[in-house]
């Protein structure tokens, strides 16, 4: 197995990684960490005339705070996420998605920008995008734009990006202090991609809910937020009978497809469990 | 041929330099140009995890990066674990703890638990089932391998 052949650019700055893309009119593809792309060019499934390499642009891997958002450049590692403190702080939640996110090995090449940017139904990061109502910034030969977490994800692997723009940043709005919160999910092995995960936030004043977010991977094309099923908590409160009513409500908001790893009725009562374990876990860690 | 490009990088502390087309493997570089052939290649996509090496000093699938990625960089193969005829201390323990049986994952095994050792130097048994997991062994059933990096632990934190 050995990919095609394509022409190899290895920029140092993104204003000549966009020059390289734009050469090709569509058909050069961006290398971040390479962990679903490198796979595919070994299979040969993709066939690019060209691949324009991030890892040399040091000026796309950081993450900082700005504007009540933290802010991470798309070419920071997951495993620099998991190590940060700014994101163990402010973004709790994202630090506990990224050790779902794969293994050790895959976490060292794999990026932020690139998990967003393949858009894998299963994967994590999309469903804390969505969870957190982050946003991404991409760069293109018209250039920047701002795309909100609902407006970015199509369908299977398919984003809003142009071809030949690249998403440069990652932001999402710092948690409340206190908020609670819990990414649970289901795989055959811990590091595998998630069948079903599940992603939420709770921000609570006493039994009260004054904010609930629930994200889902892996139960259907693109992260669905469970706004219905939300709604029930912030309507009313955290007790068990809420949990359970949001987590039924869950199993009728998604629309999972079967594939070989699991079928549509299982992925549904997956939601539905992983829901009520997830609520119950950011209840129970959540200040307030 | 017109695409050729040449990387120079540093594999267990030597200097190498050699010239390929963009598109080869990391790991068949390793393997055919360098001649180094204790990294080994098994699913060529990233799941098995026998191609693992360190690269600048962390674990990365070398057959899911490419070999003009390492221009400049820093590997290190199982052949750079010996140290004056004598085995590493992680080694020793896979031996004493029966912690492969065909060999084919061990390369691959070995520098995934350096990485994971060096992050987090006094694991839980949980935490090495998890950390090892990036690695498929379809021999020994994995208890041996829990078993030697658990031994190993202590000695490597020691030595550090
Ligand atoms: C064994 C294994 C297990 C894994 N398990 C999981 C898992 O459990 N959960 C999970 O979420 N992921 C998992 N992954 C995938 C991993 O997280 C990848 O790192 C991630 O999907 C893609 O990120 P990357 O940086 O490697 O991107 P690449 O593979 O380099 O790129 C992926 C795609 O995104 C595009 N792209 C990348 N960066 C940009 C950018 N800045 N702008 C525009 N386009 C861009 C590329 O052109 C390509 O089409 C796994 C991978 C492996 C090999």
């Amino acid at each position: 197995m050995k990919p095609p052949k394509f022409e190899y650019h290895a920029p140092t700055s993104l204003d000549e990684a966009l020059d390289a893309l734009g050469r090709y009119g569509g058909d050069a593809k961006v290398l971040a960490g390479g962990q679903s792309l490198m796979p595919l060019l070994n299979f040969r499934l993709a066939r690019p005339a060209a691949l324009v390499d991030l890892n040399r642009v040091a000026s796309l891997a950081y993450i900082r705070e700005q504007d009540g958002q933290v802010r991470l450049g798309a070419m920071t590692r997951q495993r620099t996420i998991e190590f940060s403190p700014l994101v163990a702080q402010r973004l709790p939640l994202l630090k506990e998605a990224t050790r779902w996110v794969g293994h050790l090995p895959i976490r060292t090449r794999g990026t932020i920008g690139g998990s967003i940017a393949h858009a894998d139904p299963s994967a994590e990061y999309p469903a804390v995008l969505a969870a957190l109502e982050g946003e991404v910034v991409a760069r293109g030969a018209r250039g920047e734009r701002v795309i909100r977490a609902a407006d970015l994800f199509q369908t299977y692997l398919t984003t809003s990006l142009a071809p030949d723009e690249i998403l440069t940043e990652v932001r999402l709005p710092a948690m409340p202090a206190g908020a609670g919160y819990a990414l649970e999910e289901f795989s055959r092995r811990h590091g595998d991609f998630a069948i079903v995960g599940i992603a939420a936030v709770v921000v609570r004043a006493g039994q009260r809910c004054t904010m609930a977010r629930l994200a889902t991977a892996g139960a259907g094309p693109v992260p669905v937020r469970l706004r219905a099923a939300e709604e029930i908590l912030e309507t009313e409160g955290l007790g068990e009978a809420a949990i359970d009513a949001a987590a039924r409500r869950a199993t009728e908001l998604v629309d999972p497809d079967a594939d070989i790893h699991a079928s549509a009725d299982y992925r549904r009562h997956l939601a539905g469990v992983l829901t009520k374990r997830a609520l119950t876990r950011a209840i129970g860690v959540a200040r307030g | 041929m017109a695409d050729m490009m040449t990387v120079r990088l540093k594999v267990n502390g030597v200097e190498h330099e050699g010239r390929c087309e963009p598109r080869k493997l990391l790991v068949d570089f390793i393997r055919e140009d360098l001649g180094l052939t204790g990294t080994h290649v098994g699913c060529e996509h990233g799941i098995c995890g026998a191609c693992t090496i360190l690269f600048n000093g962390e674990a990365a699938r070398s057959c899911i990066m490419l070999a003009v990625q390492a221009e400049g960089a820093e590997l290190a193969t199982v052949e750079g674990l010996m140290r004056d005829g004598k085995l590493h201390p992680l080694q020793e323990a896979f031996r004493e703890h029966h912690g492969l049986q065909c060999g084919f994952c061990t390369p691959g095994m070995l520098m995934t638990a350096l990485d994971f050792l060096r992050t987090n130097p006094t694991p839980s048994e949980r935490e090495i089932r998890e950390g090892i997991s990036a690695v498929l062994c379809r021999c020994t059933g994995y208890q041996g391998i829990v078993n030697a990096v658990r031994a190993a632990a202590p000695v490597l934190a020691a030595g550090r």
